[in-house]
């Protein structure tokens, strides 16, 4: 194989990178059509119906960027890489949403109540927790960011599955009486970490299987 | 005036029940003539299903000096933001489901340490006393609240009526168990509450005047999604102690199991006073939102009625009994 053909390989077809981002940015517009009343508005409590729509949507698009790895070794489609930075800034982009609507309209920036939150309730802190790896993440995106920090960069960016656990923890604290919803985002989660832990293992297996073959 | 959309649970017009028959049977149950008049109107009695004969017609009420003066929430959002698990989870689920909780016909058991224990059709249970008006706030454990209009009779009454034995400490209240026709009690993994829900009251509590049986709201009887034919409403405590659908009421010497405590002891006391010095950690008990406002508002110890009910707490620790 050429080197032409193998970036040609690499790089999505025309239009898709452009097609996921406006899918990936469906919910948010959907969200804030409701908000402007629009179907059927966010009902009797529209701050927590606010709350509760925000943090879905970023616990789905969550999973979704944790799934571009995966879903590249299942099928062998190499360029699905390409989609990764932006679907993870999009969830970085939910997440943040989430967290300004929790501080900014609900708290209503009573840095009192949010210090107190912040200390005193688990669900929050692990909600900020994540938060905050997913900052660190966004912050090192760049191609920049990557060649300066060479190894240590895949070591950072692990952090996303950390984010994840921590993502569903926030979930589970907050889940009263009916834990349908969180069950299944902890068994995609547990899926797209167990693959990885499975695959790592299979593919190294091959290797030394490899070497110990006679040349 | 209030303008009012048509909703599904609504009887259609044919089975309304004329205002002369209505005011006939009620007029019947309160003077509680003799059998004989019973049978010559059961005729009568047997056209009109029990609660549809009280259905959609105004209540006649009195108001009274523990209503609040604060602004009412609507009757719209008191009928459609509802927690009640045995629809299901969801806070649209008992306005969406309501259909699913059978109130006709609807018995009430009074039993346990007292003299006078009896079974009573939920209208022979009612009629004997005049409906008030009360105007109070609702303080859900989950950090919102609202302002609504209950009508209703003081729960001192059954009491008085059912003439508890000295050994009597607790009232005991148990809702509907009907996981045929409930879907929250048939689901699977939610949590492992045990159905039918349960309640209970210190009986001092339950003696005291704020504590009311409610059997509307607003100038109507209730919806089954706010706990229809009759409900609890301690308005001191936070809202899930307010049993819905009471079936049973019983008077017992041990503190009794109530749902929310056995499903989760440490995060739901059997006294759940609205405290915001004791923390949830899931919700602030600091703050509220009252539903239709946009900020949070600080939340009163006893939801505001410290003046009515601290003496009831007296020397005791909130904090430990939460």
């Amino acid at each position: 194989m050429t080197a032409t053909t193998r970036r040609a390989r690499a790089r999505p077809p025309t239009g898709v990178w452009w097609a996921v981002l406006m899918v990936a940015l469906l919910p948010a517009m959907w969200i804030g059509l409701r908000t402007l009343g629009w179907f059927g508005g966010l009902g009797v409590n529209p701050i927590e119906k606010l709350l509760e729509l925000s943090g879905t949507h970023a616990m789905i698009a969550l999973l979704v960027a944790l799934a571009v790895t995966p879903v590249r070794q299942m099928t062998g489609v190499v360029w699905i890489t390409r989609l990764r930075r932006m679907l993870g800034l999009v969830a970085f982009g939910y997440v943040t949403a989430h967290a300004l609507i929790w501080l900014g309209v609900d708290l209503f920036f009573d840095w009192e109540l949010v210090l107190y939150d912040l200390t005193e309730r688990p669900f929050v802190m692990v909600g900020f927790a994540a938060w905050v790896i997913l900052l660190m993440l966004t912050l090192t995106s760049t191609d920049g960011a990557q060649r300066w920090l060479k190894k240590r960069w895949v070591w950072l960016h692990r952090g996303v599955y950390m984010a994840g656990v921590l993502a569903v923890l926030h979930f589970l604290w907050l889940a009263r009486a009916d834990y349908a919803e969180v069950a299944l985002y902890a068994a995609i989660l547990a899926f797209l970490l167990g693959w990885r832990i499975v695959y790592r293992w299979q593919t190294r297996r091959r290797i030394h299987a490899h070497r110990r073959a006679p040349a | 005036m209030l303008i009012r959309t048509r909703r599904r649970s609504d009887c259609s017009r044919s089975e309304i029940t004329p205002p002369e028959v209505y005011a006939l049977r009620r007029e019947f149950l309160r003077t509680g003539i003799g059998l004989g008049a019973g049978l010559a109107l059961g005729g009568l009695g047997m056209a009109l299903p029990a609660s549809a004969a009280l259905r959609g017609y105004p209540l006649e009420f009195e108001a009274s000096d523990f209503s609040t003066d604060e602004s009412k929430t609507s009757y719209d959002e008191v009928t459609s933001y509802n927690n009640f698990f045995e629809m299901g989870p969801g806070k649209g689920d008992p306005k969406t489901y309501a259909d699913q909780l059978k109130t006709d016909p609807w018995t009430i058991t009074v039993d346990g340490l007292c003299d006078n224990p009896g079974e009573y059709a939920v209208e022979d249970f009612i009629s004997p006393w005049s409906l008030e008006e009360r105007i109070y706030r609702m303080r859900c454990v989950e950090g919102w609240s609202m302002v609504i209009p209950w009508i209703g009779f003081e729960l001192n009454r059954i009491i008085e009526k059912a003439a508890p034995r000295s050994d009597a400490r607790y009232v005991a209240f148990e809702s509907i168990y009907d996981p045929d026709n409930l879907r929250g009690q048939r689901r699977r993994g939610s949590g492992g509450l045990e159905w039918p829900y349960t309640e209970g009251l210190r009986l001092d509590e339950a003696m005291h005047p704020l504590t009311i049986l409610s059997v509307g709201l607003y100038d109507e009887v209730l919806p089954n999604q706010n706990g229809a034919p009759i409900r609890l409403v301690v308005p001191w405590k936070y809202g899930f102690k307010s049993i819905k659908s009471i079936q049973h009421i019983r008077f017992v010497e041990e503190q009794p199991p109530t749902l929310w405590n056995q499903a989760q002891p440490d995060e739901y006391g059997f006294y759940s006073n609205v405290n915001p010095d004791v923390d949830h950690p899931r919700w602030s008990q600091r703050t509220e939102r009252r539903i239709g406002e946009f900020r949070r508002r600080r939340t009163e110890m006893f939801n505001g009625y410290g003046d009515e009910v601290a003496s009831l707490y007296e020397g005791m620790d909130l904090r430990e009994h939460f």
